[in-house]
């Protein structure tokens, strides 16, 4: 076994047995922070898809991850209300089933990124950061005045998705449905990063010009994969609605964006388990400063212009260059 | 009456953009820098200020310490972290930056405590001014706009006119040519800095009466201020203004008006919260169709 496998597995084991790990030390609480953790870091490993394969850099993923959230709790209010969500051409009612209500998260999470993507992709570079950054500000305010559903309160779950057999409210098993997602996601970057879009989406990034002389459509990989991204992002922010029952606006506000850039770069950009190992850095790093100081984002702040600075091919990109010299 | 009000209004809000967007662009244009802190130089001064102000007992004495004392925070930002980003890419510098506004929002909270300042505006600024017969408007809010055009008019003579401007403007256009000619750069930067870092200042100070001074006001003003600068072209003064008096008064008149109007459309109940959604949303929306129509700003200010 080489190293990098023994991470792996070592990784896996550790995964599956935390819910029993922490039963046993009384450390309940564990499996919720895990939970959030996996679902950071599933927004990571949706961000990553663009950003670390394909080189966008966009400050608006929030707005996905938000989207993703509303959408849930606005099913789930409609559901609880026995209000129907519209009347007109044809009556939908809310539900509270994860099997429709997730799927639709992502649904308007993918076409909310092909809209944007559609129109940020004309532009490039710093344009694309603020453009990006524009559309998260709009939707970040048009759920603020969005009374109906809260406004800037929020909105609170009556209760999380039903799920058939699973029962959601059950921190393990909830766990266990974050954690086949993370997996699931995790797999399929891994094969993308040698599949022939995933090769496309990278070439784009180091030289786009040329791709597009050896006949590629670029402008078209670039969306597709920018609408995947969204779509996992919103899948991300639908799990977070579970998780904390309860959204409002600054799930899309732009240090969410920010947060989760942290965390794809903290990680590593272009690993597949960069996003992951973000994630939890960012999260293990926020409850030691907070435990220290209430001000912790004082200490915070100057380690990541510091890891910029010093660290920039991330944690993971850091352990695989070690890794790679001993394979 | 209601609506010249509301265009001033704008003008001032436009104006105050202006101050900020313009630091933001010279760094953008002459160091390629983007710098998401300079919201907290905004806010810094702001602080600074609401002491000063209250601990002499006089605005101006405040406003006159505030702006060199954030100009040396500036300096000294752009020394100790920024100086390491030029030569990187900008994912690196929004990260970095994001960094230094965490910081920065802390730092003035465990100064300052948690509670948001006000700054009494000078008295004999705290009266109104009658404009036109019957339609009285704030002095101070007029004074805002004078100073802001003042300023404007003042970096206008400076980078046109000026030896330091040709500097900046040489800078811009191709910053080894620049150093190869013997200009000290970093000088140079770290200068441009400091100015920018002071009009960020004279903006905050001067939005202590009006707004609240706490920490993250600097954030509510940065992303406007972005905006003003991908609308005008990135590095242009004068892009920097007319992005300014465009996105100052678009959203003034668009919170102004907008629910009004569509409430008089669609019927108060709905329609006013459309209208005010639509209305916080204006500049973005602004900013995208200036963008699909112009990729590049309205006065893009080199290639």
């Amino acid at each position: 076994m080489t190293p990098r496998q023994a991470i792996l597995f070592g990784g896996l084991a550790f995964a599956l047995a935390l819910p029993v790990l922490a039963g046993a030390l009384g450390l309940d609480y564990a499996v919720g922070i895990a939970t959030r953790i996996l679902i950071l870091a599933l927004a990571g490993i949706g961000l990553n898809l663009i950003l670390g394969y394909g080189g966008m850099v966009s400050f608006g993923h929030a707005a996905f991850f938000g989207l993703g959230a509303y959408v849930v709790a606005i099913l789930s209010h409609h559901e609880t209300m026995s209000e129907p969500l519209m009347t007109w051409p044809f009556e939908i009612g809310g539900t509270d089933a994860a099997i429709l209500a997730w799927p639709a998260a992502m649904l308007a999470c993918a076409l909310a990124a092909l809209v944007m993507g559609a129109i940020s992709l004309r532009t490039g570079g710093l344009y694309f950061i603020m453009i990006t950054l524009a559309f998260a500000q709009m939707l970040f305010f048009f759920f603020v005045s969005l009374e109906a559903y809260g406004g800037d309160d929020g909105l609170s779950l009556f209760a999380r998705s039903s799920a058939g057999p699973l029962d959601l409210h059950d921190p393990a098993q909830f766990y266990f449905l974050v954690l086949v997602f993370v997996l699931l996601a995790l797999l399929a970057t891994a094969r993308l990063a040698n599949a022939r879009f995933g090769l496309a989406l990278q070439g784009i990034r180091d030289n786009e010009r040329r791709m597009r002389a050896l006949g590629f459509a670029t402008t078209r990989t670039k969306l597709a994969a920018f609408v995947i991204s969204g779509a996992i992002v919103g899948l991300a922010g639908a799990l977070m609605a579970n998780h904390t029952e309860f959204v409002n606006p600054s799930f899309l506000s732009w240090q969410r964006s920010g947060e989760i850039l942290v965390i794809v770069v903290l990680g590593g950009m272009g690993t597949a388990l960069g996003p992951l190992i973000g994630a939890a850095v960012f999260f293990v790093l926020e409850e030691v400063l907070s435990q220290w100081t209430q001000h912790w984002m004082i200490i915070f702040g100057p380690i990541l212009v510091l890891a910029v600075l010093f660290a920039k091919q991330g944690l993971w990109g850091f352990i695989e260059s070690k890794l790679d010299r001993h394979d | 009456m209601l609506l010249l009000e509301q265009v001033l209004n704008g003008l001032q809000l436009g104006v105050m953009l202006f101050l900020l967007a313009a630091g933001l662009t010279l760094v953008l244009g002459i160091m390629n820098l983007v710098n998401l802190a300079h919201g907290s130089l905004y806010m810094v001064g702001a602080f600074i200020a609401a002491s000063a102000a209250q601990w002499t007992d006089s605005f101006l004495l405040g406003l006159l310490i505030a702006l060199p004392a954030t100009a040396l925070v500036g300096i000294a930002v752009e020394i100790i972290a920024l100086r390491q980003l030029y030569d990187r890419d900008h994912l690196d510098q929004v990260l970095a930056t994001f960094g230094l506004i965490l910081f920065f929002n802390e730092a003035v909270a465990m100064i300052w405590g948690p509670r948001a300042l006000f700054i009494d505006p000078p008295s004999w600024l705290s009266g109104a001014v009658e404009i036109l017969p019957g339609a009285p408007y704030p002095a101070f809010r007029l004074a805002i706009l004078a100073v802001g055009l003042a300023v404007a008019g003042f970096l206008y003579w400076l980078v046109a006119r000026t030896r330091l401007g040709m500097l900046i403007r040489a800078g811009a256009s191709n910053r080894e040519m620049v150093g190869a000619l013997g200009v000290d750069i970093k000088r140079l930067y770290t200068l441009v800095f400091g100015l920018g870092a002071m009009l960020a200042a004279l903006a905050g100070v001067m939005a202590g009466p009006i707004y609240a001074v706490e920490a993250g006001m600097g954030e509510q003003i940065l992303i406007p201020a972005f905006v003003v600068v991908v609308i005008g072209g990135i590095g242009s003064i004068r892009g920097a203004l007319v992005g300014a008096i465009l996105v100052g008064t678009a959203d003034t008149l668009g919170r102004a008006f907008l629910p009004g109007i569509f409430g008089a459309i669609m019927g108060p109940a709905a329609a006013s919260g459309v209208g005010a959604a639509l209305a916080s949303m204006a500049i973005y929306i602004l900013m995208a169709a200036v963008l699909v129509w112009r990729p590049r700003g309205l006065f893009p200010a080199h290639g």
